[in-house]
Protein backbone atom coordinates (compact mmCIF):
# COMPACT_ATOMS: atom_id res chain seq x y z
CA UNK A 1 0.00 0.00 0.00
CA UNK A 2 0.99 3.61 -0.45
CA UNK A 3 0.30 6.62 1.75
CA UNK A 4 -0.33 10.17 0.47
CA UNK A 5 -0.71 13.61 2.00
CA UNK A 6 -2.85 16.14 0.18
CA UNK A 7 -0.73 19.27 0.56
CA UNK A 8 -3.77 21.45 -0.23
CA UNK A 9 -5.54 20.08 2.83
CA UNK A 10 -2.65 19.79 5.28
CA UNK A 11 -2.64 22.67 7.78
CA UNK A 12 0.26 21.48 9.89
CA UNK A 13 -1.59 19.99 12.86
CA UNK A 14 1.40 17.69 13.18
CA UNK A 15 -0.49 14.58 14.19
CA UNK A 16 1.02 12.37 11.48
CA UNK A 17 4.70 12.98 12.13
CA UNK A 18 4.15 12.79 15.88
CA UNK A 19 2.34 9.46 15.77
CA UNK A 20 4.30 7.93 12.90
CA UNK A 21 7.72 9.58 12.64
CA UNK A 22 9.03 6.72 10.52
CA UNK A 23 6.40 7.38 7.84
CA UNK A 24 5.97 11.17 7.91
CA UNK A 25 8.28 14.15 8.17
CA UNK A 26 7.74 17.90 8.32
CA UNK A 27 8.98 20.93 6.45
CA UNK A 28 10.19 24.23 7.86
CA UNK A 29 6.60 25.53 8.12
CA UNK A 30 5.63 22.47 10.14
CA UNK A 31 3.49 20.91 7.41
CA UNK A 32 3.58 17.14 7.05
CA UNK A 33 4.89 15.11 4.14
CA UNK A 34 5.41 11.47 3.33
CA UNK A 35 8.96 10.17 3.77
CA UNK A 36 10.58 8.26 0.91
CA UNK A 37 8.36 6.57 -1.66
CA UNK A 38 5.42 6.24 0.73
CA UNK A 39 5.14 2.50 0.37
CA UNK A 40 3.88 1.09 3.68
CA UNK A 41 3.34 -2.44 4.91
CA UNK A 42 3.07 -4.27 8.19
CA UNK A 43 3.92 -1.97 11.04
CA UNK A 44 4.42 1.10 8.88
CA UNK A 45 0.97 0.52 7.36
CA UNK A 46 -0.55 0.31 10.84
CA UNK A 47 1.18 3.58 11.77
CA UNK A 48 0.02 5.25 8.57
CA UNK A 49 -3.55 4.15 9.34
CA UNK A 50 -3.25 5.57 12.86
CA UNK A 51 -2.10 8.89 11.43
CA UNK A 52 -4.91 8.88 8.89
CA UNK A 53 -7.46 8.33 11.65
CA UNK A 54 -6.10 11.30 13.59
CA UNK A 55 -5.69 13.92 10.87
CA UNK A 56 -8.29 16.61 11.59
CA UNK A 57 -8.16 17.84 8.00
CA UNK A 58 -8.62 14.41 6.40
CA UNK A 59 -5.47 15.11 4.41
CA UNK A 60 -4.03 11.59 4.55
CA UNK A 61 -5.11 8.76 2.29
CA UNK A 62 -3.86 5.22 1.81
CA UNK A 63 -4.26 3.41 -1.48
CA UNK A 64 -2.85 0.65 -3.65
CA UNK A 65 0.82 1.16 -4.43
CA UNK B 1 -19.36 44.91 35.12
CA UNK B 2 -22.80 45.35 33.54
CA UNK B 3 -25.56 43.21 34.98
CA UNK B 4 -27.15 41.13 32.28
CA UNK B 5 -30.49 39.36 32.43
CA UNK B 6 -30.16 35.62 33.02
CA UNK B 7 -30.50 33.42 29.96
CA UNK B 8 -34.05 32.18 29.45
CA UNK B 9 -33.34 29.58 26.76
CA UNK B 10 -29.88 28.84 25.38
CA UNK B 11 -31.35 27.98 21.97
CA UNK B 12 -32.70 31.49 21.41
CA UNK B 13 -30.88 33.66 23.96
CA UNK B 14 -27.46 32.08 24.59
CA UNK B 15 -24.63 33.91 26.32
CA UNK B 16 -21.22 32.34 26.72
CA UNK B 17 -20.60 34.48 29.81
CA UNK B 18 -23.70 33.18 31.59
CA UNK B 19 -22.67 31.49 34.87
CA UNK B 20 -24.30 28.22 33.85
CA UNK B 21 -22.30 28.14 30.58
CA UNK B 22 -19.09 29.18 32.34
CA UNK B 23 -19.40 26.53 35.02
CA UNK B 24 -20.60 23.58 32.97
CA UNK B 25 -21.35 24.19 29.29
CA UNK B 26 -21.46 20.55 28.19
CA UNK B 27 -25.09 19.74 29.06
CA UNK B 28 -26.13 22.97 27.36
CA UNK B 29 -24.32 22.03 24.15
CA UNK B 30 -25.69 18.52 24.20
CA UNK B 31 -29.18 19.90 24.47
CA UNK B 32 -28.54 22.37 21.62
CA UNK B 33 -27.14 19.62 19.40
CA UNK B 34 -30.37 17.70 19.60
CA UNK B 35 -32.71 20.70 19.50
CA UNK B 36 -31.32 23.28 17.07
CA UNK B 37 -28.47 22.58 16.14
CA UNK B 38 -27.56 26.24 15.52
CA UNK B 39 -28.47 28.43 18.47
CA UNK B 40 -29.16 32.15 18.19
CA UNK B 41 -29.00 35.13 20.51
CA UNK B 42 -29.87 38.80 20.15
CA UNK B 43 -27.16 39.60 22.66
CA UNK B 44 -23.93 41.20 21.36
CA UNK B 45 -25.92 42.60 18.45
CA UNK B 46 -26.86 39.15 17.13
CA UNK B 47 -24.86 35.94 17.21
CA UNK B 48 -25.08 32.27 16.22
CA UNK B 49 -23.64 29.17 17.80
CA UNK B 50 -23.41 25.94 15.78
CA UNK B 51 -23.23 23.09 18.30
CA UNK B 52 -22.28 20.27 15.95
CA UNK B 53 -18.97 19.19 14.46
CA UNK B 54 -20.44 19.57 10.97
CA UNK B 55 -21.61 23.13 11.64
CA UNK B 56 -18.34 24.25 13.20
CA UNK B 57 -16.30 22.65 10.40
CA UNK B 58 -18.43 24.24 7.69
CA UNK B 59 -17.95 27.75 9.07
CA UNK B 60 -14.24 27.29 9.93
CA UNK B 61 -13.56 26.21 6.36
CA UNK B 62 -15.67 28.90 4.73
CA UNK B 63 -13.66 32.08 4.36
CA UNK B 64 -15.90 33.23 1.54
CA UNK B 65 -18.98 33.87 3.67
CA UNK B 66 -17.29 34.65 6.98
CA UNK B 67 -14.53 37.03 7.96
CA UNK B 68 -12.01 36.73 10.79
CA UNK B 69 -11.82 40.54 11.04
CA UNK B 70 -12.45 40.13 14.74
CA UNK B 71 -12.38 36.81 16.52
CA UNK B 72 -13.30 37.94 20.02
CA UNK B 73 -17.02 38.43 20.29
CA UNK B 74 -18.08 41.71 21.89
CA UNK B 75 -20.71 44.40 21.88
CA UNK B 76 -19.26 46.54 19.11
CA UNK B 77 -18.46 45.73 15.51
CA UNK B 78 -15.17 47.00 14.15
CA UNK B 79 -15.82 49.25 11.19
CA UNK B 80 -14.18 48.34 7.91
CA UNK B 81 -12.23 51.61 7.84
CA UNK B 82 -10.86 51.17 11.37
CA UNK B 83 -9.19 47.91 10.45
CA UNK B 84 -7.47 47.63 7.12
CA UNK B 85 -9.12 44.39 5.97
CA UNK B 86 -7.96 41.83 5.04
CA UNK B 87 -5.04 42.31 7.43
CA UNK B 88 -6.88 43.12 10.63
CA UNK B 89 -5.47 44.22 13.98
CA UNK B 90 -3.69 40.98 14.82
CA UNK B 91 -2.42 39.15 11.75
CA UNK B 92 -2.74 36.32 10.91
CA UNK B 93 -5.70 35.52 13.18
CA UNK B 94 -7.68 38.58 12.07
CA UNK B 95 -6.63 38.29 8.43
CA UNK B 96 -8.62 36.84 5.57
CA UNK B 97 -7.29 35.35 2.33
CA UNK B 98 -5.22 36.10 0.44
CA UNK B 99 -3.24 38.19 2.93
CA UNK B 100 -3.72 35.65 5.70
CA UNK B 101 -1.38 33.12 4.17
CA UNK B 102 1.42 35.64 3.81
CA UNK B 103 1.16 36.75 7.43
CA UNK B 104 0.88 33.15 8.64
CA UNK B 105 3.86 31.87 6.68
CA UNK B 106 6.01 34.56 8.24
CA UNK B 107 5.53 33.18 11.73
CA UNK B 108 5.15 29.45 11.07
CA UNK B 109 8.87 28.64 10.95
CA UNK B 110 9.30 29.97 14.49
CA UNK B 111 6.62 27.55 15.69
CA UNK B 112 7.65 24.52 13.61
CA UNK B 113 8.72 21.34 15.44
CA UNK B 114 12.47 22.03 15.13
CA UNK B 115 12.71 25.30 17.06
CA UNK B 116 9.89 24.33 19.41
CA UNK B 117 11.34 20.97 20.43
CA UNK B 118 14.58 22.76 21.29
CA UNK B 119 12.70 24.50 24.11
CA UNK B 120 11.98 21.26 25.97
CA UNK B 121 14.87 21.40 28.48
CA UNK B 122 14.06 25.02 29.31
CA UNK B 123 10.38 24.19 29.91
CA UNK B 124 11.25 21.17 32.04
CA UNK B 125 13.58 23.30 34.16
CA UNK B 126 10.88 25.93 34.53
CA UNK B 127 8.31 23.36 35.71
CA UNK B 128 10.74 22.00 38.26
CA UNK B 129 11.61 25.45 39.55
CA UNK B 130 7.90 26.16 40.05
CA UNK B 131 7.39 22.89 41.89
CA UNK B 132 10.46 23.58 44.05
CA UNK B 133 8.89 26.84 45.17
CA UNK B 134 5.93 25.06 46.77
CA UNK B 135 7.72 21.98 47.99
CA UNK B 136 6.54 20.69 51.37
CA UNK B 137 3.05 22.16 51.07
CA UNK B 138 0.06 19.85 51.46
CA UNK B 139 -2.08 21.88 49.07
CA UNK B 140 -0.80 23.41 45.84
CA UNK B 141 -2.85 25.59 43.56
CA UNK B 142 -2.56 23.92 40.16
CA UNK B 143 -3.63 27.19 38.54
CA UNK B 144 -2.08 30.04 40.46
CA UNK B 145 1.04 28.19 41.68
CA UNK B 146 1.80 26.26 38.52
CA UNK B 147 -0.15 26.37 35.24
CA UNK B 148 -0.40 30.15 34.98
CA UNK B 149 3.37 30.66 35.07
CA UNK B 150 4.47 28.27 32.37
CA UNK B 151 3.15 29.76 29.11
CA UNK B 152 4.08 33.40 29.90
CA UNK B 153 7.65 32.41 30.72
CA UNK B 154 7.99 30.74 27.32
CA UNK B 155 6.33 33.56 25.38
CA UNK B 156 8.43 36.16 27.14
CA UNK B 157 11.53 34.34 25.95
CA UNK B 158 10.30 33.98 22.39
CA UNK B 159 9.38 37.66 22.08
CA UNK B 160 12.42 38.83 24.05
CA UNK B 161 10.57 40.73 26.79
CA UNK B 162 12.00 41.65 30.21
CA UNK B 163 12.15 39.02 32.94
CA UNK B 164 9.95 40.78 35.41
CA UNK B 165 6.89 41.45 33.26
CA UNK B 166 4.94 38.21 33.42
CA UNK B 167 2.26 39.53 35.76
CA UNK B 168 1.61 42.31 33.30
CA UNK B 169 1.08 39.80 30.49
CA UNK B 170 -1.59 38.00 32.43
CA UNK B 171 -3.26 41.34 33.04
CA UNK B 172 -3.18 42.12 29.28
CA UNK B 173 -4.65 38.75 28.41
CA UNK B 174 -7.41 39.32 30.92
CA UNK B 175 -8.23 42.67 29.34
CA UNK B 176 -8.32 41.36 25.77
CA UNK B 177 -10.33 38.23 26.48
CA UNK B 178 -12.54 39.06 29.42
CA UNK B 179 -13.41 42.74 29.05
CA UNK B 180 -16.04 42.06 26.43
CA UNK B 181 -19.05 43.48 28.25
CA UNK B 182 -17.63 46.97 28.44
CA UNK B 183 -18.87 49.71 26.11
CA UNK B 184 -16.65 50.19 23.06
CA UNK B 185 -15.12 53.49 24.30
CA UNK B 186 -14.04 51.95 27.58
CA UNK B 187 -12.68 48.98 25.71
CA UNK B 188 -10.46 51.28 23.62
CA UNK B 189 -9.26 53.00 26.80
CA UNK B 190 -8.46 49.64 28.34
CA UNK B 191 -6.12 48.85 25.48
CA UNK B 192 -3.96 51.97 25.98
CA UNK B 193 -1.50 50.46 28.49
CA UNK B 194 -1.05 47.41 26.28
CA UNK B 195 -0.18 49.61 23.32
CA UNK B 196 2.21 51.62 25.43
CA UNK B 197 3.99 48.50 26.70
CA UNK B 198 4.45 47.05 23.23
CA UNK B 199 5.58 50.39 21.83
CA UNK B 200 8.36 50.50 24.41
CA UNK B 201 9.39 46.90 23.64
CA UNK B 202 9.42 47.58 19.91
CA UNK B 203 11.54 50.71 20.34
CA UNK B 204 13.95 48.81 22.55
CA UNK B 205 14.28 46.09 19.92
CA UNK B 206 14.77 48.68 17.17
CA UNK B 207 17.62 50.19 19.16
CA UNK B 208 19.05 46.85 20.27
CA UNK B 209 18.21 44.10 17.76
CA UNK B 210 18.58 40.58 19.09
CA UNK B 211 17.80 37.00 18.26
CA UNK B 212 14.09 36.80 19.04
CA UNK B 213 10.69 36.94 17.40
CA UNK B 214 10.27 40.69 17.89
CA UNK B 215 13.49 41.48 16.02
CA UNK B 216 12.54 38.91 13.40
CA UNK B 217 9.19 40.63 12.80
CA UNK B 218 10.81 44.07 12.67
CA UNK B 219 13.18 42.84 9.95
CA UNK B 220 10.67 40.69 8.06
CA UNK B 221 9.60 41.74 4.59
CA UNK B 222 6.58 41.11 2.41
CA UNK B 223 7.30 41.59 -1.29
CA UNK B 224 10.44 43.54 -0.51
CA UNK B 225 8.80 45.86 2.01
CA UNK B 226 9.15 45.87 5.76
CA UNK B 227 6.00 45.05 7.70
CA UNK B 228 4.03 48.05 8.90
CA UNK B 229 4.59 48.75 12.57
CA UNK B 230 0.87 48.02 13.12
CA UNK B 231 1.38 44.56 11.67
CA UNK B 232 4.39 43.87 13.91
CA UNK B 233 2.48 45.15 16.93
CA UNK B 234 -0.64 43.13 16.10
CA UNK B 235 1.25 39.88 15.63
CA UNK B 236 3.14 40.39 18.88
CA UNK B 237 -0.10 41.01 20.80
CA UNK B 238 -1.62 37.96 19.15
CA UNK B 239 1.23 35.69 20.12
CA UNK B 240 1.11 36.95 23.66
CA UNK B 241 -2.65 36.58 24.01
CA UNK B 242 -3.01 33.34 22.07
CA UNK B 243 -0.07 31.71 23.78
CA UNK B 244 -0.83 32.30 27.44
CA UNK B 245 -4.41 31.82 28.56
CA UNK B 246 -5.03 28.94 26.19
CA UNK B 247 -2.26 26.64 27.31
CA UNK B 248 -2.67 27.61 30.96
CA UNK B 249 -6.35 26.61 30.66
CA UNK B 250 -5.61 23.32 28.92
CA UNK B 251 -3.02 22.41 31.53
CA UNK B 252 -5.30 23.37 34.41
CA UNK B 253 -8.17 21.33 33.00
CA UNK B 254 -5.88 18.31 32.57
CA UNK B 255 -4.72 18.52 36.19
CA UNK B 256 -8.33 18.99 37.30
CA UNK B 257 -9.30 15.82 35.46
CA UNK B 258 -6.45 13.80 36.95
CA UNK B 259 -7.28 15.06 40.45
CA UNK B 260 -10.83 13.80 40.06
CA UNK B 261 -10.02 10.53 38.31
CA UNK B 262 -7.46 8.49 40.29
CA UNK B 263 -7.66 5.59 37.82
CA UNK B 264 -6.61 7.78 34.91
CA UNK B 265 -3.86 9.33 37.03
CA UNK B 266 -2.53 5.90 38.01
CA UNK B 267 -2.53 4.73 34.40
CA UNK B 268 -0.69 7.81 33.22
CA UNK B 269 1.92 7.38 35.97
CA UNK B 270 2.41 3.68 35.24
CA UNK B 271 2.11 3.73 31.44
CA UNK B 272 4.09 6.70 30.10
CA UNK B 273 3.47 5.48 26.53
CA UNK B 274 -0.11 6.64 26.97
CA UNK B 275 0.99 10.26 27.19
CA UNK B 276 0.55 11.22 23.52
CA UNK B 277 -2.98 9.80 23.48
CA UNK B 278 -3.82 11.26 26.87
CA UNK B 279 -2.73 14.74 25.75
CA UNK B 280 -5.04 14.60 22.73
CA UNK B 281 -7.92 13.38 24.88
CA UNK B 282 -7.37 16.20 27.37
CA UNK B 283 -7.44 18.58 24.42
CA UNK B 284 -10.58 17.03 22.96
CA UNK B 285 -12.52 16.74 26.17
CA UNK B 286 -11.53 20.06 27.72
CA UNK B 287 -10.78 22.10 24.59
CA UNK B 288 -10.38 25.59 26.01
CA UNK B 289 -10.80 27.81 22.96
CA UNK B 290 -13.78 29.12 21.00
CA UNK B 291 -13.29 31.70 18.28
CA UNK B 292 -15.63 34.06 16.49
CA UNK B 293 -16.29 35.07 12.90
CA UNK B 294 -18.47 37.79 11.38
CA UNK B 295 -21.01 37.13 8.63
CA UNK B 296 -19.97 39.00 5.48
CA UNK B 297 -23.40 39.46 3.89
CA UNK B 298 -27.03 38.59 4.60
CA UNK B 299 -27.57 34.96 3.70
CA UNK B 300 -29.28 31.71 4.53
CA UNK B 301 -26.64 29.41 6.04
CA UNK B 302 -27.01 26.11 7.90
CA UNK B 303 -30.72 26.79 7.64
CA UNK B 304 -30.42 30.11 9.48
CA UNK B 305 -31.25 33.64 8.31
CA UNK B 306 -27.85 35.22 8.99
CA UNK B 307 -27.41 38.97 8.76
CA UNK B 308 -24.33 40.90 7.78
CA UNK B 309 -22.12 41.47 10.86
CA UNK B 310 -23.82 38.80 12.95
CA UNK B 311 -21.29 36.89 15.02
CA UNK B 312 -20.69 33.17 14.74
CA UNK B 313 -19.06 31.61 17.75
CA UNK B 314 -17.06 28.56 16.70
CA UNK B 315 -17.52 26.08 19.50
CA UNK B 316 -14.55 23.81 18.90
CA UNK B 317 -15.13 22.34 22.39
CA UNK B 318 -18.75 21.55 21.48
CA UNK B 319 -17.70 19.96 18.17
CA UNK B 320 -15.34 17.75 20.15
CA UNK B 321 -18.25 16.19 22.03
CA UNK B 322 -20.39 15.48 18.96
CA UNK B 323 -21.43 11.79 18.98
CA UNK B 324 -21.76 11.89 15.18
CA UNK B 325 -17.96 12.03 14.98
CA UNK B 326 -16.63 10.60 18.23
CA UNK B 327 -17.52 7.22 19.68
CA UNK B 328 -18.57 7.53 23.31
CA UNK B 329 -18.13 11.27 22.83
CA UNK B 330 -19.16 12.18 26.35
CA UNK B 331 -16.64 9.83 27.96
CA UNK B 332 -13.02 10.68 28.67
CA UNK B 333 -11.00 7.75 27.30
CA UNK B 334 -7.37 8.23 28.21
CA UNK B 335 -6.08 5.86 25.52
CA UNK B 336 -8.48 6.95 22.75
CA UNK B 337 -6.58 6.05 19.60
CA UNK B 338 -8.66 7.84 16.99
CA UNK B 339 -9.06 11.45 17.87
CA UNK B 340 -9.67 14.02 15.15
CA UNK B 341 -10.46 16.72 17.67
CA UNK B 342 -10.73 20.40 16.79
CA UNK B 343 -9.16 21.92 19.90
CA UNK B 344 -6.68 23.78 17.69
CA UNK B 345 -9.28 24.75 15.14
CA UNK B 346 -9.60 23.68 11.56
CA UNK B 347 -8.60 25.02 8.18
CA UNK B 348 -6.36 27.94 7.38
CA UNK B 349 -6.30 29.38 10.91
CA UNK B 350 -5.18 26.12 12.57
CA UNK B 351 -3.43 27.13 15.78
CA UNK B 352 0.06 28.23 14.78
CA UNK B 353 1.26 27.48 18.30
CA UNK B 354 -0.02 23.90 18.54
CA UNK B 355 3.44 22.30 18.62
CA UNK B 356 4.43 24.59 21.47
CA UNK B 357 1.14 24.07 23.32
CA UNK B 358 1.48 20.29 23.15
CA UNK B 359 5.08 20.43 24.32
CA UNK B 360 4.21 22.62 27.30
CA UNK B 361 1.27 20.41 28.21
CA UNK B 362 3.25 17.21 28.01
CA UNK B 363 6.26 18.42 29.96
CA UNK B 364 4.18 20.20 32.61
CA UNK B 365 2.02 17.13 33.20
CA UNK B 366 5.02 14.79 33.20
CA UNK B 367 6.85 16.83 35.80
CA UNK B 368 3.78 17.31 37.97
CA UNK B 369 2.86 13.63 38.15
CA UNK B 370 6.48 12.63 38.60
CA UNK B 371 6.55 14.63 41.84
CA UNK B 372 2.99 13.87 42.79
CA UNK B 373 1.88 10.47 41.48
CA UNK B 374 -1.19 10.89 43.66
CA UNK B 375 -3.21 14.04 44.17
CA UNK B 376 -6.85 15.01 44.59
CA UNK B 377 -9.04 18.11 44.59
CA UNK B 378 -8.53 19.84 47.93
CA UNK B 379 -11.86 21.63 47.76
CA UNK B 380 -14.08 21.30 44.68
CA UNK B 381 -16.07 24.37 45.75
CA UNK B 382 -12.99 26.56 45.38
CA UNK B 383 -12.29 25.68 41.76
CA UNK B 384 -13.12 28.70 39.59
CA UNK B 385 -13.33 28.84 35.79
CA UNK B 386 -12.43 31.71 33.50
CA UNK B 387 -15.37 33.10 31.58
CA UNK B 388 -15.38 33.94 27.92
CA UNK B 389 -13.84 32.39 24.86
CA UNK B 390 -10.98 30.71 26.67
CA UNK B 391 -12.20 28.39 29.37
CA UNK B 392 -10.14 26.76 32.07
CA UNK B 393 -9.69 26.60 35.83
CA UNK B 394 -8.07 29.67 37.36
CA UNK B 395 -7.99 28.52 40.95
CA UNK B 396 -7.38 24.81 41.40
CA UNK B 397 -6.41 23.77 44.94
CA UNK B 398 -4.86 20.31 44.76
CA UNK B 399 -4.13 18.14 47.79
CA UNK B 400 -0.74 16.57 47.11
CA UNK B 401 0.08 15.16 50.55
C1 LIG C 1 -3.79 24.42 24.34
C2 LIG C 1 -3.43 25.59 23.88
C3 LIG C 1 -4.00 26.27 22.67
C4 LIG C 1 -5.23 26.11 22.09
C5 LIG C 1 -6.36 25.16 22.51
C6 LIG C 1 -5.27 26.99 20.95
C7 LIG C 1 -6.34 27.11 20.09
C8 LIG C 1 -6.36 27.86 18.93
C9 LIG C 1 -7.44 27.87 17.98
C10 LIG C 1 -8.75 27.11 18.12
C11 LIG C 1 -7.07 28.69 16.95
C12 LIG C 1 -7.89 28.99 15.69
C13 LIG C 1 -8.53 30.32 15.77
C14 LIG C 1 -9.52 30.58 14.65
O1 LIG C 1 -9.89 29.68 13.89
O2 LIG C 1 -9.95 31.75 14.55
C15 LIG C 1 -5.76 29.20 17.26
C16 LIG C 1 -5.04 30.09 16.46
C17 LIG C 1 -3.81 30.57 16.79
N1 LIG C 1 -3.04 30.24 17.89
FE1 LIG C 1 -3.52 28.90 19.34
N2 LIG C 1 -4.09 27.67 20.86
C18 LIG C 1 -3.28 27.26 21.89
C19 LIG C 1 -1.98 27.68 22.16
C20 LIG C 1 -1.28 28.57 21.39
C21 LIG C 1 0.09 28.97 21.63
C22 LIG C 1 0.98 28.44 22.73
C23 LIG C 1 0.39 29.89 20.66
C24 LIG C 1 1.65 30.67 20.40
C25 LIG C 1 2.53 31.03 21.18
C26 LIG C 1 -0.76 30.05 19.81
C27 LIG C 1 -0.82 30.88 18.73
C28 LIG C 1 -1.86 30.93 17.82
C29 LIG C 1 -1.85 31.77 16.63
C30 LIG C 1 -0.72 32.68 16.18
C31 LIG C 1 -3.07 31.53 15.97
C32 LIG C 1 -3.56 32.18 14.67
C33 LIG C 1 -3.26 31.31 13.50
C34 LIG C 1 -3.84 31.85 12.20
O3 LIG C 1 -4.78 32.64 12.22
O4 LIG C 1 -3.35 31.47 11.12
N3 LIG C 1 -1.76 29.24 20.28
N4 LIG C 1 -5.34 28.67 18.46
Amino acid sequence: MKVFIDAQRCQGHGRCFSLAPSVFGFDDLGNGHVLGDGVVEGESLALARLAEANCPEHAISIGES
Amino acid sequence: MTIKPPVSDFATDWDHTDPQWVNDPYPIWEDLRTRCPVAHTDRYGGAWFPATHAGVSAVANDTEHFTSRTVVLGNGRPMEDALPAPIGVAPPITSDPPFHQIARRLILPAFAPGPINALEPMIRQLCNDLLDRVVGRGVINGGSDYAQFIPPAVIKRMLGFPEADEDLFREFVHIVLEGIDLPVEERIEQFAPIEEYFRIQIEDHQAHPRNDLTTFLLNAEILGEKLSIEHVFGTMVLILVAGIDTTWSALGASLWHLAKNPDDLARLVNEPDLMPFAIEEFLRFYAPVTMARLVKEDMEYLGCPMKQDDWILLGFPAANRDPEVFERADEFIIDRRENRHLAFGLGIHRCAGSNLARLELRVAIEEFIRRYPRFTLADPAQVTWAQGQVRGPRSLPLRVA
